[in-house]
């Protein structure tokens, strides 16, 4: 859940082909393949097929048989009122209240705090290492801390809130909307570190040239900004806006350890409810089925997101 | 605003400017510098100021803590919580080293296997390789939860369920380590390998003798973050782990929070002994895990 690089996508083709004197070594290159290859197959690729297979069937690995029951998973999904689809699309509904919230904080503010460190300035690295500092903690961590101070009898915030003078009853963690403002804040506190080194990077990127000419044209701090670092930072920004929209949609440690998924279901997301209902009901077709649905939902938004930005530039 | 009047007010001498720095013309800050300034110390202090908290937190007394929330420091001072923890019913302590022990595994695991497969995928020309680096390629674009019921059935089926296999193996197969170290090694001039070659050497002599050496601020970065990412998994070993003696600590938090409920005190002790290793590595190896991520989003 928490990984801390999002990996790179390679340059394709990066590597001059063709130079002299390289001969094809597969038998060599394969060996030194194998170790990671195994890894791969038997975790990765395998568990993708496997999980296909499973979400044909009724798998409660407590009962004897497993029978096979075809597309009834799938179908069971897509018709209201079965036993899954009411929860399993109340959860995807919450996961995606999470990822229309929590994004575009997760886009606007780092770039702003990204904007500012861009500046010459003193101590520019230490800032940038205190805003990345909380990124570094674990998701539990971060539940369990922001679960104290969000409390809302015995929490620092309300009673911090009290002495301002200001309503000191806020139900931050107890209810909505609360808890999704509680679900949404705590996680811009802790990611916007990771999303600001980032985007800081890419505005060093950005040619000076184009300020100064910019500048020449008789353009201020505002149209620069609108005309120069924006499309500048297209390609950056369509990474991290991927990168933030698939750990949003996959988020579950927050409201596992925040909000329990409450109050009733209010706050439990998809992926929450997929590790409930296959790990602790023990139905892991009905799961499988859900987990390829919910890829599937993120696989079409992924595709929109990348033709949006595409034609925008 | 305040504090000016009271200069203006209470000193009759005026403030005399800072000694601008030597060698440089010299310029009043303005405004704008000053607003600058304001603000990313306002934002430092946001995120400090949670975390500073709960470190004090964690040295009250349980009744403080509870009743006081609002002071934040603690009055008596006590390492109460962390003495609760230490013989509580808990065994934080063996959690402790069973995180240690998982994410220092699987970082080995990773160097090893990433480092091989990479030098191939970098420097070796073979049948395939557009097909095995399309597969891994692709997998970074799909969500990790459609592995998690499969995995665990595979898991169970090894016999690895309630051990340091299950937190350690199946993660291992992440494509990152291989796309890092192979960006890092593609990068190596081809020479190393020429001059090598004249010699006679074979190719897993060049990998380690000639490529790793080189590659030493490449597999200590890859360490670093292959160590954070196991220290702060979450979800899986929820699941994965049964037994309270075989349990990490992250999954162990929630155990302690239920456990200890309102007792934030001891709750926040286990957050911060949680967090040492983590801090600890940070602050060693700041620079180069702020710049992996940095590039991260710039080379892709």
């Amino acid at each position: 859940m928490a990984n801390i690089v999002q990996p790179t996508l390679p340059a394709a083709g990066a590597r001059a082909r063709g130079r002299a004197g390289v001969q094809r070594r597969t038998g060599t290159a394969y060996l030194f393949l194998a170790p990671f290859l195994i890894l791969f197959c038997v975790f990765v690729v395998a568990p993708a097929i496997y999980g296909l297979w499973i979400s044909l069937h009724t798998w409660n690995p407590l009962l004897p048989l497993q029978p096979w029951v075809g597309l009834k998973n799938y179908i069971d999904l897509f018709t209201p009122g079965s036993l899954t689809s009411g929860d399993f699309w109340q959860s995807v509904g919450n996961t995606g209240i999470f990822t229309v919230a929590s994004v575009p904080l997760l886009l606007v503010i780092p770039l702003v705090i990204a904007v500012l460190l861009n500046q010459k300035i003193r101590g520019g690295t230490v800032f940038r290492a205190i805003f990345f500092a909380p990124y570094v903690l674990g998701v539990a961590v971060i539940g369990v801390i922001w679960r104290y101070l969000l409390d809302p009898q015995l929490g620092v915030v309300n009673h911090v809130l009290g002495a301002l003078g200001l309503p000191s009853n806020i139900p931050w963690t107890v209810d909505v909307p609360w808890a999704w403002i509680s679900l949404v804040g705590v996680t811009v506190w802790w990611t916007l570190g990771f999303n600001t080194v980032i985007l800081l990077a890419g505005l060093k990127g950005i040619n000076v040239d184009l300020y100064d000419a910019a500048a020449m044209d008789g353009a201020g701090a505002f149209r620069k900004f609108w005309s120069v670092t924006l499309p500048g930072l297209r390609p950056v920004m369509t990474f991290v806006t991927t990168v933030t929209i698939l750990a949003s949609a996959n988020m579950f440690g927050q409201s596992y350890l925040l909000t329990k998924g409450g109050p009733g279901h209010a706050t439990r997301t998809a992926v929450m409810y997929i590790a409930d209902e296959g790990l602790s009901q023990n139905q892991m077709g009905a799961a499988a089925a859900m987990s390829y649905v919910l890829f599937a939902i993120l696989a079409v938004i992924s595709i929109i997101n990348f033709r949006l930005q595409r034609e925008r530039s | 605003m305040t504090a000016s009047e009271v200069t203006t007010q209470t000193r009759s001498t005026p403030e005399i400017p800072a000694k601008a720095p030597s060698g440089r013309p010299r310029k009043r800050p303005n405004r704008a510098r000053v607003l600058l300034y304001v603000a990313l110390s306002g934002i430092a202090l946001i995120i400090l100021l949670p975390l500073v908290w709960i470190v004090l937190t964690s040295f009250k007394t349980d009744f403080n803590a509870i009743n006081a929330p609002i002071n934040p420091i603690p009055n008596p001072f006590t390492t109460q919580a962390y003495q609760t923890l230490a013989s509580g019913q808990q065994p934080i302590f063996l959690w402790f080293l069973n995180s240690l022990a998982a994410a220092l595994l699987q970082s080995a695991i990773i160097l090893v296997t990433a480092s091989l497969g990479a030098y191939a995928l970098a420097r070796l020309e073979f049948r395939g390789k557009k097909i095995v680096f399309g597969a891994i390629v692709t997998t970074l674009l799909v969500p990790p939860v459609i592995f998690l019921i499969p995995n665990y059935l595979i898991v169970q089926n090894l016999g690895w369920l309630d051990t340091i296999w299950a937190i350690t193996i199946p993660g291992a197969a992440s494509a990152f380590g291989i796309f890092f170290l192979r960006q890092f090694f593609v990068g190596l001039p081809q020479e190393i390998e020429e001059a090598a070659r004249l010699d006679g050497a074979g190719d897993f002599r060049i990998f380690w003798q000639m490529v790793l050496p080189l590659a030493r601020p490449a597999l200590a970065t890859l360490a670093v973050l292959s160590f954070l990412n196991n220290w702060n998994d979450f979800l899986w070993p929820i699941y994965v782990l049964l037994s309270p003696e075989h349990e990490t600590l992250q999954p162990g938090l929630a155990v302690l929070q239920g456990a200890y409920a309102t007792h934030f005190s001891i709750v926040m002790a286990g957050a911060i002994i949680a967090s040492i290793p983590v801090l600890i590595l940070f602050t060693i190896a700041q620079r180069q895990i702020v710049e992996s991520v940095a590039s991260s989003g710039v080379k892709g």
